[in-house]
């Protein structure tokens, strides 16, 4: 057998190690995920590039072994869309926070998805901004503490799989960094598949969402996504419709992927002109 | 050798989209504005016939974003806009100065502050294009009178976005976008086109994206090849990993000014109209330039010793070039459609700032030369 | 348990920032924090390399290597 056994160290720039993650913080769950999903899919660390925004999320792309380009609040999706387009051969991976994705850069999120671009977006949704300590995000929800909101939130919100779904990605899918390994599979599906797809991952902030809103450290908050979730199809979810769902929502592939209908459209230009 | 072919009747913004073909562009994103739309339609079209790539966005800052994208993996980016959505570029126009990504964004510009005068002409954000983002670093602005030149200058702020690893601004003007007038096609070679510097770093040997050669450039590395490395608008070591030890902050914020500032030589562009024995100066540039240069020849054929010094590079500014051509001069006009932003640099140029007035215009319509004139006559103690 | 394996746990005391999600997910308790509170194999005998712990840890600083018995480390 040729197939390496996975070592992440062959996928991350070692010297940023230790990270720069809280303890107990779950983008480093998702970090891993990624890293395995990378790994078992075989691809070449020339052939990734990630690009992120900022937030604590954002981190990731400098950790990781790739082509990796950290940008501005909010645009990822946009600075990605143009190495993408520029490349397609590219694969493009696009981490993003709560408040990075679905605030500042919603506009991006929804675009993104209806141009059925292939990119891979993946939203670690924490419920908070940590990077700047504690503000609530558009995921936090009603009712909740964050720092810019002591006497409990006003504003709903956003169910990221509903909003993907309606914006037309053709990928939507959505896991917790308890279930790791579930991550990591749906990472694969969604760099697999071809056209935009978004993967949602909860992951834990204890040291401002958990200890804003005493939801405990990071090991309860995972036995809370143990809890809370369960997979589509599930006994579980029949028997409590109420949970949040896991697993993949939407896998399309009949819309065209925008580069490849881009190609089309250089085809048809190129002989208009002769 | 005059090939007919090669002769067009177009727009100003059609100008600059043969100069962006002909120096090479390969990638297009944009958002529709008054009054630049044109240069997204027209490359629209032209771009896939070529095998590049157009796209159009959601919004202005998504263009900005795309465009930084594209020119990571190696290609020639540009886009287009007018003073709203300049504004709203600004952060991403910053975060390819600090991260020395090569790139053109054309501003048409058009009356302001806010949605202001779409469809009239001004030159109210040449000082933007120069201070609009956060921070400090140095830019480059272009501008031009003529298609022909609009053309040229387009070339070259392809040329110099590659050679200082920088963004460009291409400052035109609501009149310059939307007039049409002649414009020949220059033969390919007529004017040098400059390619990316591609890095000669062999795989598996330490490749740094931001450590300059000795000649101050810096080779890059397309997105996808064998050399991977980062990206940021965190200040940064010369591999783009994030940095806040002092030195490295200060050498890089340096450097980012140095390399344009020391160069305002080469990158200096002008033209001169009777410059040789002027008493009087005109300096202006853009549309303007066309008022001032239609003046001093009519002013010219009565006798009066007045010449026109174009500006077509404004940031960096000049001031050297400006000071010396100056020298002696009577009294030095500057003609422009704002409140008064090249007129201070010259100011702070020339030996004698008393000596240097403010003809302008600011209610959409074009200077003329008669507005001028009466500038002229009023120093000359002439009366109007 | 494990049979015919001897499993290694290779953790990075560097790397641990000792949030102990790995000690309480080990469904065979096997980790422990260690005196300076990261985490620890304690009875790495009791492991059945069901890596969970690797998969789980925020700080990617535990590898779980398995050697079938009788066979040499092939990787590195």
């Amino acid at each position: 057998m040729t197939k390496q056994v996975f070592n992440f160290k062959d996928y991350i720039r070692p010297r940023f190690f230790p990270h720069m993650w809280c303890p107990g913080c779950g983008h480093g769950i998702v970090l891993g995920a990624l890293l395995r999903a990378v790994h078992e899919l075989g691809l070449d660390k020339n052939e990734i590039v990630m690009t992120s925004g900022i937030g604590c999320s954002s981190r990731i792309s400098g950790y990781v072994d790739f082509h990796s380009l950290h940008t501005i609040h909010g645009r990822a999706l946009a600075f990605a869309t143009g190495v993408k387009l520029s490349k397609p051969n590219l694969k493009a991976i696009v981490p993003m926070g709560d408040g990075d994705a679905l605030a500042i850069g919603g506009n991006h999120f929804i675009h993104a998805a209806r141009r059925n671009i292939d990119i891979t977006a993946i939203v670690m949704n924490n419920r908070i901004y940590g990077m700047t300590g504690g503000q609530f995000s558009p995921l936090s929800g009603s009712g909740k503490k964050a720092t810019t909101a002591p006497y409990l939130t006003i504003d709903r919100s956003f169910d990221v799989v509903e909003l993907a779904k309606s914006a037309g990605a053709t990928f939507v899918a959505r896991s917790t960094v308890y279930h790791a390994t579930e991550c990591k599979d749906l990472i694969k599906k969604g760099i697999s598949h071809k056209g935009f797809s978004l993967v949602e991952i909860l992951t834990q902030c204890p040291t401002y969402y958990g200890r804003k809103n005493k939801e405990g450290d990071a090991v309860q908050m995972m036995e809370s996504y143990k809890a809370n979730t369960a997979k589509i199809g599930s006994k579980k979810l029949e028997k409590d419709p109420g949970l949040i769902q896991r697993g993949v929502f939407v896998d399309n592939k009949d819309i065209p992927e925008y580069c490849e209908a881009y190609d089309k459209i250089i085809e048809t230009a190129m002989k208009g002109k002769a | 050798m005059k090939n007919k072919n090669n002769i067009r009747f177009v727009q100003g913004n059609e100008a600059c989209v043969e100069g962006a073909i002909y120096a090479g562009i390969d990638f297009f994103a944009g958002y529709p504005i008054t009054p630049s739309t044109e240069i997204a339609e027209h490359l629209a079209s032209r771009l896939p016939q070529k095998g590049g790539k157009f796209i159009q966005m959601e919004d202005e800052i998504a263009s900005m974003g795309a465009v930084i994208g594209a020119s990571l993996t190696g290609k020639k980016a540009m886009t287009a806009t007018s003073g709203p959505g300049f504004s709203l570029k600004q952060e991403a126009l910053g975060y390819a100065c600090m991260a020395e990504i090569p790139c053109v964004i054309a501003n048409v510009q058009r009356g302001g502050p806010s949605t202001g005068n779409p469809t009239h002409v001004s030159q109210g954000d040449v000082n933007q294009a120069r201070w609009g983002t956060h921070g400090d670093h140095a830019i480059i602005a272009l501008t031009a009178s003529n298609h022909q030149d609009v053309f040229k200058v387009t070339v070259e702020a392809f040329n110099m976005a590659e050679t200082y690893r920088t963004p460009v601004i291409l400052l035109l003007d609501e009149v310059i976008g939307h007039m049409r007038e002649k414009l020949v096609i220059p033969e390919q070679g007529d004017i040098p086109v400059v390619e990316r510097l591609r890095t000669s770093v062999k795989k598996g040997v330490d490749y740094h994206p931001y450590l300059p050669r000795e000649d101050g450039r810096l080779p890059m590395s397309d997105f996808g090849s064998e050399h991977r490395y980062n990206v940021t608008g965190l200040f940064h070591d010369m591999w783009g990993f994030p940095n806040n030890n002092p030195q490295v902050v200060s050498e890089l914020l340096r450097h980012l000014v140095d390399k344009i500032e020391s160069n305002v030589n080469e990158i200096s562009m002008y033209k001169e109209y009777w410059m040789d024995d002027a008493e009087y100066i005109l300096i202006s540039y853009g549309s303007s330039a066309r008022s001032a240069i239609h003046m001093a020849k009519n002013r010219r054929s009565r006798g009066v010793k007045i010449g026109v010094l174009e500006l077509q590079t404004l940031w960096p500014f000049p001031a050297d070039m400006v000071r010396e051509k100056c020298a002696g001069a009577k009294a030095i006009i500057v003609v422009e459609m704002n409140m008064g932003q090249v007129v201070t640099q010259v100011k702070n140029a020339v030996d004698n700032p008393d000596n240097v007035f403010l003809a302008n215009r600011v209610d959409g319509e074009l200077i003329t030369p008669s507005n001028i004139k009466s500038l002229l006559r009023m120093i000359q103690g002439k009366g109007v | 348990m494990g049979k015919g394996k001897t499993v290694k746990h290779l953790i990075d005391k560097e790397w641990c920032k000792g949030c102990g999600i790995c000690i309480h997910f080990c469904p065979k308790n096997v980790l422990e924090f260690d005196k300076h509170d990261k985490a620890d194999a304690a009875r790495p005998e009791d492991c059945i390399a069901c890596k969970l712990c690797e998969l789980r840890c925020p700080d990617l600083a535990i590898q779980i290597i398995e050697d079938q018995e009788g066979e040499n480390e092939k990787q590195e």
